[in-house]
């Protein structure tokens, strides 16, 4: 019922509008400049991978498009309305990356709750514990349960609202390869059936089940990319050596930028 | 304000308490227990005749405190854990109201209030004999006003404490001077000007001051009633003081 058509393009228009669009968006935090000055565009209806070492700011990002960070600069716009407009509640999912539910509720009273808020059915609720492969748990308290599983239960509490746009920070962090592959397999089915997902993810490995890619580091977008233009780019077939190198690769650049600032500093 | 979102939150409070049986039994328990011991803490006391007992009206002032204390502690704390869990942060994402939220939590403290004080008042109706002119029902009354009042003033100071340790700290700074000031020790027309003008202004003074009220007329005086809905306008003053402090957007 979430699913409303201004998420979605209607069939034979084209191109789709993007589902995220970010221009110059900078974020400071105390004296620390989070984001430094981001300009890209999501695709709907597909995967993009949000890659980048810890501290890049991927979390801020995220925050900035599902409207809970205070911008210093720039503007996020999330299916055509400012990030943060009240009527998007409705149609953006966000798992942060630490899980959060109430560790003294069960599975299913922590996924009914979330669900309360978009006036799902019963059905929904069971549907989107399904999904996560947490149906034999559903009762039992989610403080009783291990990391991967409490994890998951986070990830069902924001499925279960079927969202048009659903940003998820570090989800398959602790899972097992099974479940991890059972995950992607239903991101990819979600992305087919028209929701736009935003993952970020430091395993390199993963990028591969994305679309396209936003690469991060210090603030920056070093690429926006496919997987396959990730390889030729960085020239390896293993994404994660091919984005070593294309960050050894800027920050031989903005080392040297870095070095000529301090000297006029000084 | 949605009550569908509104009861959603009272169930789901109300569920993570029923999971915690060591807290719901000392919520029941407690009050009862204190209000044993303030009775018998006066028991050999001499009474010059047809003079009331210390406990008639110390005891009466204790079921509108307890309730105050007990709420303010078990909502800080837990508002508290609902701040730093991410879990506020995740349901401001949400289509929740603010108000639906506080409103929420306060209604099921509230029946949780009304259940501790529906036990206290029959302890010290009937086995303790209080022996007040008014009914029951109305002492019941004030003490559900009271506990959510703690209610609203423990939402309000979750926002200034980062740590669960420094909430509890709060308890001294919010709850300990109303208790002093409100009548309890000192008659109020006893009192210094300046500490008269502060308690004159403490929302808990308005409940002592309607318990009184209860006690002395057999029938629901106006002024009783007047303290009850200034009690209430208060209440509602520090939910929405409290609702600001929910914040959607963050820095």
């Amino acid at each position: 019922m979430s699913h409303s058509p201004a998420g979605s393009p209607a069939p034979g228009m084209s191109p789709a509008p993007p589902a995220v669009t970010a221009e110059g968006l900078h974020v400071t935090r105390g004296h620390k400049k989070i984001l430094r000055g981001l300009d890209f565009a999501i695709e709907p209806g597909r995967i993009t991978g949000l890659l980048g070492p810890s501290g890049s700011g991927k979390t801020t990002l995220m925050r900035c498009i599902v409207g809970v960070q205070r911008l210093t600069a720039g503007s996020v716009e999330v299916l055509g309305r400012p990030a943060g407009t009240p009527s998007l509640r409705h149609d953006v999912g966000y798992v942060t990356q630490a899980p959060s539910v109430y560790t003294d509720l069960s599975v299913e009273a922590n996924v009914r709750y979330f669900g309360a808020m978009h006036g799902v059915s019963a059905a929904d609720t069971a549907e989107a514990i399904a999904a996560v492969g947490l149906e034999s748990l559903a009762r039992r308290k989610t403080a009783d349960l291990s990391g991967g599983e409490f994890s998951r239960v986070s990830l069902a509490c924001a499925l279960v609202s079927h969202p048009n746009l659903l940003v998820l920070d570090e989800p398959t962090v602790g899972l097992d390869p099974v479940l991890r592959a059972e995950l992607w397999e239903r991101f990819a089915a979600m992305a087919e059936a028209g929701t736009t997902l935003l993952v970020s993810s430091h395993v390199m490995e993963e990028a591969s089940h994305c679309s396209s890619l936003l690469l991060l580091r210090d603030g920056l977008l070093l690429a926006q990319l496919s997987p396959a233009e990730l390889s030729e780019r960085g020239h390896s077939n293993d994404l994660e050596q091919a984005f070593l190198h294309i960050i050894q690769e800027a920050s031989v650049t903005s080392n040297r930028r870095g070095a000529d600032e301090s000297q006029v500093a000084s | 304000m949605n009550p569908r979102m509104m009861f959603a939150t009272t169930r789901r409070v109300l569920d993570q308490l029923r999971h915690d049986h060591r807290s719901v039994a000392l919520i029941m328990v407690v009050p009862a227990l204190l209000l044993t011991g303030v009775y018998y803490l006066f028991e050999n006391e001499t009474l010059p005749p047809g003079f009331p007992r210390t406990f008639d009206r110390v005891g009466l002032m204790m079921l509108a405190i307890f309730p105050f204390v007990v709420m303010f502690l078990v909502t800080s704390i837990t508002m508290l854990r609902e701040r730093t869990s991410g879990t506020l942060e995740r349901l401001l994402t949400t289509p929740i109201h603010k108000a639906d939220l506080l409103f929420g939590y306060a209604f099921a403290f509230s029946i949780m209030a009304a259940l501790q004080s529906l036990v206290a008042t029959a302890v010290a109706y009937w086995i303790f004999n209080l022996d007040i002119k008014g009914g029951p029902g109305f002492v019941v009354m004030i003490a559900v006003i009271n506990a959510v009042l703690g209610v609203a003033l423990g939402l309000l100071c979750s926002a200034f404490a980062r740590t669960e340790f420094q909430a509890v700290q709060f308890m001294p700074v919010v709850v300990i001077p109303q208790i002093l000031l409100c009548g309890l020790f000192v008659a109020r027309d006893h009192m210094n000007g300046l500490l008269e003008g502060i308690s004159n202004v403490l929302p808990l003074t308005f409940s002592v001051d309607a318990l009184q009220k209860i006690a002395d007329n057999t029938e629901a005086t106006q002024a009783m009633w007047q303290d009850a809905g200034v009690m209430a306008a208060i209440v509602v003053g520090v939910l929405v003081l409290a609702s600001f402090t929910l914040r959607r957007r963050t820095s």
